[in-house]
């Protein structure tokens, strides 16, 4: 019997950017594969190529070597059937909360295209607001525009790039409750990027721990905690330990010694 | 409320009222018979109007302005959004309108005379001049400003180049496109009296030099001088009630 195809294959991944010294490489031999359905999240800190590695999936950079396969067929640009969230600036600020997320289905039938802004505006519970624009709408509402956006093409992967970043904690936790409602209902297929600890371990299935300059997935982190989690239970504290660990931050802030200033 | 109405109203009627009165002043205590009064200006507007001239200068003035402005808009907006996307267009294209638009439209008056002849081209021609190159250049960094994510959003929901201009390069520049407009609305009203008094025979502009040529009826420029500034004034207005339409609301942000 043979394996089903994963959704994702990262395979091989390098990226390098030109910088004032030269080449420099930001993401060396990347391998990651991603189920269909599965929650992953890509963990690093600022800087670590996360970001680059979500645009190439996305198809939006070319790598320098390797490539990038979904459903097994090479990703050669973006691709609607894949959506990206981007932090909050995403939103279209000259369309209105229907416009926005009617965006993506310009070529559908009037009705089809009502009916489905209508389900994606109730999913993220933005009724009542269809005709506001975005400068009117706080932080947590223009993300949950993006959210909806994305979910009225109905794509089979969301591609989500530090989308709670820019908002404060409380509308945060808030947020995360609901992307993961709204994707045990769809059942999306989730890659998720954030440098927050806690972010991941709320959200994934599994953690890819990524070490920075140049980037690689150091680990895998299987997240084997049942959902809805407890954020105070000893295996989500363990877990988020050992994440910690895996970041170079074991037992927290006390152990963190003083960086040494670096010649010139 | 009433406080605020009152000095909204009342201030600018008081100082209009003082520049009238000193006009008025200056003219009698010098007994000038060149420098028309208040009055005589007033006066001369009836006639104008009487004669039945002045509706259709103003029309012929603003049909040459909203010509030349709207082909220069239809040229520009996408010669300069293609120059904000795509850096080659830009490197080849940005120091010929650099070069370009510094030069009085004024200048090319013979060049245009010749092209097109006295008359109504001609000055549509002047006023597509004045305003192609500050609307080139007001697209062109309008679209340099629209942050990458409109763009990677637009091509990730399967837009095409001509979709992502049509629906993301292009209200994403609209605000900052009114902006230019606007500038562009002042130059072209100030080019088309200057273009009017050179190559045709109708329009404010021609007005003014028609009532200097024929008999020094300087009463007549006067009126016609406030006319062409209460109209600039009106274009200006119009062009900012346009920047408080909701779907460009947000490119003005509340002062």
């Amino acid at each position: 019997m043979t394996r089903p195809i994963p959704k994702l294959r990262l395979r091989g991944l390098h990226a390098r950017f030109l910088s004032s010294q030269g080449e420099r490489s930001v993401l060396e031999d990347v391998n990651l594969e991603v189920e269909t359905g599965e929650f992953v999240c890509l963990l690093g800190p600022s800087g670590c190529g996360k970001s680059t590695l979500l645009n190439i999936v996305g198809g939006f950079l070319a790598p320098a070597a390797g490539e990038v396969l979904v459903d097994g067929q090479p990703v050669t640009g973006p691709d609607p059937r894949r959506i990206f969230v981007f932090q909050e600036r995403g939103t279209f600020p000259w369309l209105t909360v229907e416009g926005n997320i009617g965006f993506g289905l310009a070529r559908r039938p009037g009705p089809e295209r009502r009916e489905r802004v209508a389900r994606a505006v109730a999913r993220v519970g933005l009724t009542g607001f269809e005709h506001a624009y975005p400068h009117e709408l706080s932080g947590g509402m223009k993300q949950r525009v993006e959210v909806a956006r994305a979910l009225a093409v109905d794509p089979d992967v969301l591609y989500m790039d530090e989308p709670f970043g820019a908002l404060d904690s409380i509308t945060r936790l808030e947020m995360r409750a609901e992307l993961l409602r709204i994707w045990s209902e769809a059942r999306k297929t989730v890659l998720f990027v954030t440098h927050d600890i806690d972010e991941s371990v709320q959200l994934a299935d599994r953690v890819a721990v990524m070490s920075a300059r140049p980037g690689r997935i150091r680990r895998v982190v299987d997240i084997d905690l049942p959902r809805p989690r407890d954020l105070s239970a000893p295996r989500y504290l363990a877990l988020r330990d050992t994440l910690m660990a895996e970041l170079g931050l074991a037992h927290g802030v006390r152990a963190i010694t003083p960086p040494r200033q670096e010649r010139a | 409320m009433t406080r605020r109405r009152l000095e909204h109203w009342g201030l600018p009627l008081l100082a209009s009222a003082v520049l009238v009165s000193l006009w008025h002043l200056a003219v009698v205590q010098t007994g000038t018979k060149v420098f028309p009064s208040p009055a005589a200006v007033v006066r001369g507007l009836g006639e104008l109007l009487r004669r039945g001239v002045l509706g259709t200068y103003l029309l012929d003035s603003l049909r040459r302005v909203a010509l030349g402005t709207g082909l220069a808009v239809l040229l520009g907006v996408p010669l300069g959004s293609w120059m904000g996307l795509r850096r080659e267009a830009a490197l080849a294209m940005d120091p010929v309108v650099q070069w370009l638009r510094p030069i009085s439209p004024l200048a090319w008056s013979p060049l245009a005379i010749v092209l097109w002849g006295v008359g109504e081209p001609a000055t549509v021609f002047l006023i597509f001049l004045a305003a192609i190159f500050p609307l080139t250049t007001a697209a062109t960094s309008a679209v340099q400003a629209i942050p990458e994510v409109h763009l990677r959003a637009g091509r990730n929901f399967g837009l095409g180049p001509g979709a992502l201009w049509l629906r993301v390069l292009l209200p994403a520049s609209i605000p900052d496109l009114l902006v230019a407009l606007r500038i562009t609305l002042g130059i072209a009203w100030l080019v088309v009296v200057a273009a009017e008094m050179l190559a045709v025979d109708s329009g404010l502009g021609y007005l003014i030099i028609d009532a200097r040529n024929a008999g020094k009826r300087y009463d007549l420029v006067v009126a016609g001088m406030l006319l062409i500034g209460c109209v600039g004034w009106a274009i200006d207005a119009g062009v900012r009630r346009l920047e408080r339409l909701r779907p460009v609301r947000w490119g003005f942000p509340e002062q």
